[in-house]
């Protein structure tokens, strides 16, 4: 039974959501929620060549519209130097084409009306002359000398965005070739997109009268995109007053500026009214930035007895038309150095090259903490490979190679110190909860009458928590965050923070956290975030990183204001601070507990009883520098059977064991892994954005990029072991990503495994029952 | 015989929430922009263009439908719920208290389509498994939840509702 | 996102209905369920001047028996079968159960489906299996046109401009006779249209011999199709596995599916095959275990 927000000491505690009375009752505000006086609303014209050069646009017609306001071009926009917006990855990004587009639904001119319907009629009303190009979608085309230069905008001819290596290529290269056996497998994972239920949209609301700019995004990162919406514009930064509304869901879909916001803006601040622009499903998935798309080639080396001694990984990467990674600065294929996973890798080399294409811009980070569920993914599945190789169980070859309990923190050979992990001791918890042996056993059984039954082990490491100053930043905004505390004369307290939360539960976990180092009860603590003008700048939340930073900063926050209170309770209990001792949730004299005061006590004199000099108010500011990034990690097996006939898969089973350190709250976590399990099944079975050879996207909306409904979705078991990160405040580590990027692997992994006998090692995902039952036939395996 | 020139708007009436109520709309207004923009409930959500998802979901007559792929002219003189509807006397209907105790909704945006449509299925059937509620919220997608704690709220309320008679 | 706009009519009558279609003729489109309508002009792939409501024709919201058939008003929804099974086409349930998903089953029609002449259609197979017709109505003439001449090509049908199909008839079988009937559809997710789907129903007297067999098929052509060669396998067999057999590889034939992102043409025609011996199969076996009761 969970609990409720009165709950005392409610860290670790299942407390009911204090966010969830408001949405039961359809009382959220999401943003296209937001009316505002004299609001107008905007559409988009869009290419339907993936490759063209305009040759006109004829925006007559449109004015023609009833109730049409203004179209703007990407000419107009150009006249202001706004044609182009820096992208987070330090390219840039076309906001209306000029020139050409260079990709299929790509914004060429927006229309602002007085209602969403005259928009709409209007947008059809544009006229545009294309001239087709021929349009290049094959990212290992793209790099060949044939291929037409798709930019025209870099000084650079050609379509190669960027090169990128770590670690050491000459002693890798030694090392494979000294080792007794080599594998070596190609992995996909093709284009994704984190399609949140909510589209993404803005509110822009310029003020003439005071030159001040109220924008209401579905953002992630409401504070950097003040910062970046202040660069790109030339608005002063204080001028902007940014409000991220509830979200309906980001999955690291809501952290790019979008051409969209930027026409809003431009329009609002012309034509002095706000204007509304909410994209619909088909511009979210067709358009916004889109994940994954990595074509990897790895080589893992080991001795007979299997013990890795070297890892090499290739990768092209397809960007599309922009490079609008949403990644950290330093690190254009995010954090993919985390490919050597939970294996002590004696050296490794890994590099990405980075190419443009014809289609949507991107990759971000959907629920994955940049790049980590591509290094994942491809660690977990060339393992398999190992082990088939070397006849060996699974389980087995990962034992034989994790990174002991006793080798923490870990020095990986790509560049990580990995901060703390239990691998044995997470993986027997998956093993004893699955009965490993018995399933196997059980397999071999129904092997023999001819069943396909297949068994896929990931036992994953990630990454999350970016980051520490030294390393990390977005456009060159150090990557910490922020919470503010104040508490009020009656011992109730508003805590700030500089992220942003989609669904992940924030307003009570954060509450919880916060009211544990206080002494009080989340009910206690309003939570407050999305709002620039309040809260304290931060990056926001993605990549795992709230509860690693933000959860940090507010920890830190709360023993600052938990400092002071010490100094006034001594005042009250009229003994020396250092006399006075904490117990969780009391300040009482030491040796004297009987004589005590609570934190609404304190909160009480910090406003009408200060001892003699002291500042009134009880309030602190803490921003966050993390010491390392945290390193959750988990073990998860999937059991499936095929159907020989038709290819189709059944997941019989899926254990999840995570440990992502301290947990905050076990209702809330859970309810995170089941959200990315079902994502990370959506994209092993059933999820590409694919493109046919002229350009049009295959999967633009929800009749072909397929989400799970609650029929595929397999039942879920989720387990649990706590390793506590040695350097966070309170031990957490992040848990929103790991089960989208460890899931996938034990998907196929446990396919792969079904058809093992037959001598497949390696399936392309998205596992369409045609794509297995084309693998069947070729073994001869059809039934007929 | 009712008939329109196009952009000519149609006085709607309908009774929403147990409320009588009125408003013109365009032919072409889809009924979830009429509940949404004209007459201001926003908790029906919009997720799609394809009559995909159910974040839209009403009752229409008691039967849940997607109010993204009705026009509005089609609900005139019928009764339509919302979750706004769904509290009675600052009492929470059973199902939105099981969301609530069983962490059944996340981001929220897909949590009033989740309600009406097993608030129909509590009504229709008196004994309901996990795999019905699977069955009868396919046409609403979560990109939250996993679906879980959604399948167990919807148990929930049913055993609460039947417990209470 | 929105439609464009149009004029909107919403008739009580059928007198009604046909002034404005002789007004507008193919200008005009009729609005049912409108679950496959609204999403197109959602899109803007539709974009009819006129639209004709026809959701007021109250007695088209009904299903008679008579004559041996089963006769299927124009505004009968899928719901309507999903939660009624008639064990004289028990096909119409197997089949609704797998239409979209419950809330597009909720407000779509039969007819609109049939009148709609998705290749993909689940209707389509199910109804083409059960012999159906369907009465087409002008202001002129009435006819009924049995469903294997209904469906022209993709998205198009016998109806003419000013016409309306008003009923849907199915013969039902002699009263004692058992009917086993089943659909089977792969589809990529709840909601999706049939990769492939087939639809099963076979009438088999007590000594087993089938007196009847209709097979239909969805998604595997440009209409969908009645595999009509197999049907002729089966009628007046016993229903054994060879000869199921015979009959799956013989609707595979029949087939004509392409090759496009739900799987090859060879794939596709397998899952015919294997789901016309698994509807097949099934339909032996329920007959078996009628057997054994009455027994």
């Amino acid at each position: 039974m969970n609990l409720d927000a009165t709950e005392t000491q409610p860290l670790g505690k299942a407390i009911k959501r204090k966010e969830d009375p408001r949405f039961i009752r359809g009382q959220g505000r999401y943003l296209d929620d937001i009316v505002l006086p004299k609001m107008l609303y905007m559409a988009m014209v869009r290419s339907p060549y993936a490759h063209a050069r305009i040759k006109s646009i004829r925006v007559e017609d449109a004015y023609l519209v009833e109730g049409v306001k203004a179209v703007l071009t990407g000419e107009d926009l150009a006249s202001m130097n706004l044609a182009w917006m820096p992208t987070l990855a330090g390219d840039q990004q076309m906001v209306l084409a000029t020139g050409k587009v260079l990709l299929q639904y790509q914004e060429v001119a927006a229309i602002v009306a007085e209602t969403r319907e005259s928009a709409e009629d209007a947008a059809s009303k544009v006229q545009v002359e294309y001239e087709p190009l021929t349009p290049v979608m094959d990212p290992f085309f793209a790099l060949s000398a044939e291929a037409p230069v798709l930019r025209e905008d870099r000084e650079q001819k050609n379509n190669h965005i960027f090169h990128w290596e770590v670690g050491d290529h000459e002693e890798t290269d030694a090392a494979l070739a000294a080792s007794a056996i080599v594998v070596k497998e190609q992995i996909r994972m093709p284009r994704v997109h984190p399609a949140p239920l909510e589209p993404c949209g803005c509110v822009a609301d310029y003020q003439k009268s005071t030159g001040k700019l109220i924008w209401y995004v579905t953002s992630q990162a409401p504070h950097a995109h003040r910062t970046v919406l202040s660069m790109v514009s030339g608005l002063p930064e204080h001028m902007i007053h940014v409000i991220s509304p509830d979200i309906g869901g980001g999955f690291g879909n809501k952290v790019p500026v979008y051409p969209g916001y930027v026409c809003a803006v431009v329009m609002s601040m012309q034509l002095g009214r706000p204007v509304k622009w909410v994209e619909t499903r088909t511009e979210n998935v067709a358009t916004t930035n889109f994940a994954r798309d990595y074509h990897m080639t790895a080589e893992i080396g080991a001795t007979e007895d299997g013990r890795v001694t070297a890892l090499k990984v290739s990768t092209i990467a397809d960007h599309g038309a922009f490079d609008a990674a949403a990644d950290p600065s330093k690190f254009p294929a995010g954090l993919f150095s985390i490919v050597t996973g939970s294996y002590r890798f004696p050296v490794a080399f890994a590099e990405v090259d980075g190419v443009y294409t014809n289609k949507a811009p991107g990759g971000v980070a959907y629920r994955c903490s940049f790049r980590v569920t591509e290094a994942s993914f491809l660690i977990e599945r060339v393992m398999n490979t190992l082990a088939y190789r070397l006849n060996l169980d699974p389980v087995e070859l990962r034992r034989r190679n994790f990174i002991g309990v006793d080798d923490f923190p870990y020095q990986s050979p790509l560049g990580w110190t990995y901060d703390s992990g239990d691998y044995e001791k997470t993986l027997n918890t998956a093993l004893d909860m699955i009965d490993y042996r018995g399933l196997r056993s059980e397999q071999q059984k129904r092997r023999e009458q001819g069943e396909l039954v297949g068994i896929g082990v990931s036992t994953f490491t990630e990454i999350v928590g970016a980051g520490p100053s030294h390393t990390f930043d977005i456009l060159g905004i150090k990557m910490f965050d922020s919470c503010e505390i104040r508490i009020h004369p009656t011992g109730k307290a508003i805590a700030r923070l500089g992220a942003r939360h989609q669904g992940q539960g924030h307003e009570t976990t954060f509450a919880q956290l916060i009211a544990q180092e206080l002494g009080l009860s989340a009910a206690d603590v309003l939570i407050e975030e999305g709002d620039t003008d309040t809260a304290p700048y931060g990056l926001g939340t993605y990549a795992s990183r709230s509860t690693p930073t933000a959860g940090g900063a507010a920890a830190l926050a709360a023993r600052r204001v938990r400092n002071k209170a010490q100094q006034i309770a001594a005042h009250l209990l009229e003994v020396s601070p250092e006399d006075v001792q904490w117990d969780g949730s009391r300040f009482s004299a030491k040796g004297l507990s009987s004589r005590n005061v609570s934190m609404a006590d304190v909160a009480l004199a910090a406003y009408t009883n200060l001892p003699k000099g002291m500042e009134p108010g009880l309030e602190a500011t803490y921003y966050y520098d993390p010491p390392n990034l945290t390193f959750p990690n988990g073990a998860y097996i999937a059991v499936v059977s095929i159907d020989r006939e038709t290819g189709q898969v059944h997941v019989e089973r899926f254990v999840a064991v995570d440990d992502c350190g301290t947990v905050i709250n076990p209702m809330v976590v859970d309810g995170q892994i089941h959200g990315g399990l079902t994502e990370g099944f959506g994209i092993a079975f059933m999820q590409e954005i694919a493109f046919d050879a002229d350009g049009n996207n295959l999967a633009p909306n929800f009749m072909d990029y397929l989400v799970p409904t609650a029929v595929e979705t397999p039942r879920w078991e989720t387990g649990r072991t706590v390793t506590p990160s040695p350097h966070h405040p309170i031990g957490a580590k992040g848990v929103g990503e790991s089960p989208n990027v460890g899931s996938p692997a034990a998907f196929v992994n446990a396919v792969v495994d079904a058809l093992s006998p037959y001598g497949v090692t390696n399936l392309e995902i998205p596992l369409f029952p045609w794509k297995i039952w084309e693998v069947l036939k070729q073994h001869g395996l059809t039934e007929s | 015989m009712e008939q329109t020139v196009a952009n000519d708007r149609i006085m709607v009436h309908v009774t929403i929430n147990g409320e009588s109520r009125q408003a013109l709309a365009e032919p072409r207004t889809l009924l979830a922009y009429f509940i949404r923009d004209t007459l201001g409930l926003t908790g029906t959500h919009v997720g799609c263009d394809t009559t995909s998802c159910g974040a839209c979901t009403v009752l229409l007559d008691g039967i849940p439908v997607k109010s993204c792929t009705i026009l509005a002219v089609q609900a005139a003189g019928h009764e339509i719920e919302t979750v706004e509807g769904l509290e009675h006397n600052g009492q929470l209907h059973p199902l939105q208290q099981a969301f609530w105790d069983n962490h059944g909704l996340q981001c929220g945006f897909c949590t009033p389509g989740m309600l009406m449509t097993t608030t129909a299925l509590l009504r229709s059937q008196d004994d309901v498994n996990d795999d019905d509620v699977r069955r009868a919220i396919s046409g609403n997608l979560c990109r939250c939840t996993g679906y879980v704690n959604i399948v167990k709220a919807v148990l929930e309320a049913k055993s609460r509702m039947r417990e209470g008679g | 996102m929105f439609p464009n706009p149009f004029q909107y009519y919403a008739p009580q009558s059928l007198d009604e209905i046909f002034q404005i279609l002789d007004k507008y003729g193919d200008e005009a489109k009729i609005l049912a369920g409108g679950q496959s309508l609204l999403p197109m002009m959602k899109l803007r792939l539709a974009a009819p001047s006129v639209l004709i409501d026809v959701n007021g024709i109250s007695q088209w919201a009904n299903v008679n028996a008579q004559d041996q058939s089963l006769q299927i008003g124009a505004l009968m929804r899928h719901r309507d079968w999903e939660h009624a099974l008639d064990s004289r086409v028990p096909l119409l349930h197997s089949t609704a159960v797998h239409i979209a998903d419950p809330l597009v089953r909720n407000r779509g029609t039969m007819a609109g489906s049939l009148a709609h002449a998705d290749p993909a259609a689940d209707w389509g197979a199910a109804l083409l299996a059960l012999k159906a017709s369907v009465a087409i109505q002008s202001a002129h003439r009435l006819r009924e046109v049995p469903l294997r001449e209904f469906f022209v090509d993709t998205f198009t049908t016998v109806l003419e401009p000013q016409e309306l199909l008003t009923e849907i008839r199915i013969p039902l079988p002699q009263n004692d006779a058992f009917v086993g009937a089943r659909y089977f559809k792969l589809e990529r997710k709840v909601g999706d249209f049939a990769v492939v789907g087939v639809a099963v129903t076979v009438v088999l007297n007590p000594e087993g011999v089938v007196t009847d067999a209709g097979i239909g098929l969805a998604a595997v052509g440009a209409t969908p199709l009645a595999a009509v060669n197999a049907e002729s396998l089966l009628r007046g067999q016993r229903l054994t596995l060879d000869l199921v057999q015979e009959a799956a590889s013989e609707a595979a034939k029949e087939s004509d599916p392409i090759t496009d992102r739900r799987g090859s043409e060879d794939y596709k025609r397998a899952m015919v095959n294997v789901f016309v011996k698994r509807g097949l199969t099934a339909v032996h076996k329920d007959w078996q275990l009628q057997m054994d009761i009455s027994a």
